[in-house]
């Protein structure tokens, strides 16, 4: 195991762990207002201090961390169901107008800025968590098919493709049965670093509104609430964003690390 | 050359023509007349009849896609439904700013990213390497909106040597306006220097263990020129890729960094116009930025070709 893959899930499971962890308990219930302890920082009673409104920010964050999860976990299930389903299609079907078809759409579909997508749906539908789920899962979905495809084609040229077409089985039937199976590193990899993206996704777009909505907490909102008073107490500030940091690197390095380790040409050159 | 260039062109304009059509789709399909909006509960129906005639909004759905997209090519981007005044003239106002902000942030990524790339290519798997390998993962997974409030807090409040938001103008002069970007371009330069780092230094190495870069350094060539003069030319076509991609992404990201620093752009009126439900100004800005962002990817394509010979030839 590579240095950078255990810093990595080391690091994604303290804080998958803490989200995970405030569904039993935190250590103050997150929705309890206390105004005349507001903005303290952080030491005492509460490690990381209270916010503008007297709230535990140890709890929000545990609640919180749990939302952007969440947010980032089904806007990859959104691209992961679209996506790999139209890259298997595009390859097995290589150069024909269903190929083109779904790799010009997907040309489409990068044009728009993702945060331009976003601004987009809430215009329509009012700002909401699951309008930013959307928004970022439709973005997802050509990253996974570009993916897929990528992945696939160079498969369906292996003699073990060709052994089982000999053998009758349908072009459908090969991608399910042979070409998903030697994709999934691929994809396992793409998931993790969409995941990390996602993460800073829902903090963006809750930042300017566009997403999670008051009063479920989340590391955005928390961001957007403390905008107005990091001159005050930029603790409330610091910690969100020291932990989209750790969240998104320890994902990514989880990525990279699982990148190495999941790739047999590197495997062979270990041993 | 010249058919490369005519098929990229003509995919340019596909892109455009079904992405103005998805813009306009999703806007029309969206709940709540501006008109009865803009006059209230109690509006009479002769004044809302008027009203409509007036914004265009009498027409089949078409003929309005057709005028909106005659009247863009024109210059023509219809009129404010809040303001009543051309959206044309707001959006110029409001592109002084950020347009200049995108583009003063990608010179700075790339100050950043080339150097350190180059740095950390030619040092690999030295303690330097590592160093700044360490620091773009740092960099990459830093919220841009984030490290805006806290260059703000640093340099802002408590250091003063920059304002912590607002625009002075271009009227001021040159070095005022340039002074109320710099917070705002650093903020967005920084993750996306990380990333172009990271993106240097691979493709640098990559092209390090060529063998035309070995030929070069046994014909005489020093490392140095070695890497000067066929290293980087070579390394440029991913590189290149990731500066076209990171200035749609910072004209895009200037749209949350203007929220942080109060800056009179693009995304501002954008969450102004959606507040109001002005849509034809929320429709018209959303297609002009998707316009930026292809028409870079498009001429990323042509640079492409520049840079490499082999593209004209066989496309």
């Amino acid at each position: 195991m590579s240095r950078t893959l255990i810093i990595g899930a080391a690091l994604s499971a303290l804080f998958i762990g803490l989200a995970l962890l405030s569904f039993l308990w935190t250590p103050h219930d997150h929705t309890t207002l206390n105004i005349p302890g507001k903005l303290q920082p952080p030491g005492g009673a509460h490690l990381l201090g209270t916010d503008h409104l007297g709230r535990d920010i140890l709890s929000m964050i545990m609640v919180g961390a749990r939302t952007s999860l969440g947010v980032a976990l089904l806007a990859l299930a959104i691209g992961l169901t679209f996506g790999v389903p139209l890259g298997l299609a595009a390859a097995m079907h290589k150069g024909s107008w269903l190929d083109e078809t779904i790799m010009r759409g997907n040309d489409i579909v990068f044009a728009f800025p993702l945060l331009v997508m976003a601004i987009l749906i809430t215009a329509v539908f009012g700002p909401s968590a699951t309008n930013a789920i959307v928004a970022f899962g439709i973005f997802n979905i050509p990253v996974f098919a570009r993916v897929t495809r990528g992945g696939a084609l160079p498969l369906w040229e292996r003699e073990f493709i060709l052994a089982a077409r000999v053998a009758g089985k349908t072009r459908a039937h090969i991608s399910v049965e042979h070409i998903l199976p030697n994709v999934l590193n691929l994809l396992i990899v793409q998931g993790t670093i969409q995941f990390a993206l996602g993460i800073q996704v829902e903090a963006a777009l809750s930042f300017v509104g566009l997403g999670v909505q008051p009063p479920t907490p989340s590391l955005g909102r928390m961001l957007a609430d403390a905008q107005t008073l990091v001159t005050l107490a930029p603790h409330i500030a610091i910690v969100p964003g020291v932990v989209i940091i750790g969240i998104v690197m320890g994902l990514n390095l989880l990525g990279d690390g699982l990148r190495d380790a999941l790739d047999p040409r590197l495997q062979r050159l270990r041993t | 050359m010249l058919r490369y260039v005519l098929k990229r062109l003509a995919s340019l304009v596909l892109s455009l023509a079904v992405a103005s059509l998805i813009i306009f789709t999703v806007i029309e399909v969206a709940p709540g007349d501006p008109a009865s909006f803009m006059l209230g509960l109690n509006a009479q129906p002769e004044t809302l009849a008027a009203l409509r005639a007036e914004l265009g909004l009498d027409v089949p759905k078409l003929q309005r896609y057709l005028n909106w997209v005659g009247g863009m090519l024109t210059g023509d981007f219809g009129t404010s439904y809040t303001y009543r005044t051309p959206v044309s003239e707001m959006v110029a106002d409001r592109i002084a700013v950020s347009l200049p902000l995108a583009l003063y942030a990608l010179i700075l990524s790339i100050l950043i990213a080339f150097p350190a790339g180059i740095f950390a290519a030619s040092r690999r798997g030295q303690a330097g390497d590592l160093g700044v390998m360490g620091a773009t993962q740092f960099g990459v997974a830093l919220p841009n909106f984030w490290f805006a409030m806290m260059l703000v807090l640093v340099f802002a409040i408590n250091l003063r040597w920059f304002p912590a938001g607002g625009f002075a103008g271009w009227d001021k002069g040159l070095l005022a306006g340039l002074t109320s970007l710099t917070l705002p371009a650093v903020a967005l330069a920084l993750p996306q220097a990380a990333i172009l780092t990271r993106v240097m230094r691979s493709a640098l190495l990559d092209v390090l263990g060529e063998d035309f870069m070995r030929t070069a350094r046994a014909k005489g060539l020093t490392a140095r020129q070695t890497l000067w003069r066929h290293g980087l030319r070579n390394a440029m076509i991913p590189v290149l890729t990731i500066i076209g991609l990171q200035f749609s992404f910072l004209f895009a990201g200037t749209i949350i960094i203007e929220q942080v620093f109060y800056l009179p752009g693009l995304g501002r009126l954008i969450f102004q116009s959606i507040s109001a439900r002005d849509l034809i100004v929320v429709e018209s800005v959303v297609m002009l930025v998707v316009f930026g962002v292809i028409v870079i990817n498009f001429l990323v394509d042509l640079a492409y070709a520049a840079v490499d010979p082999r593209l004209r030839a066989h496309t």
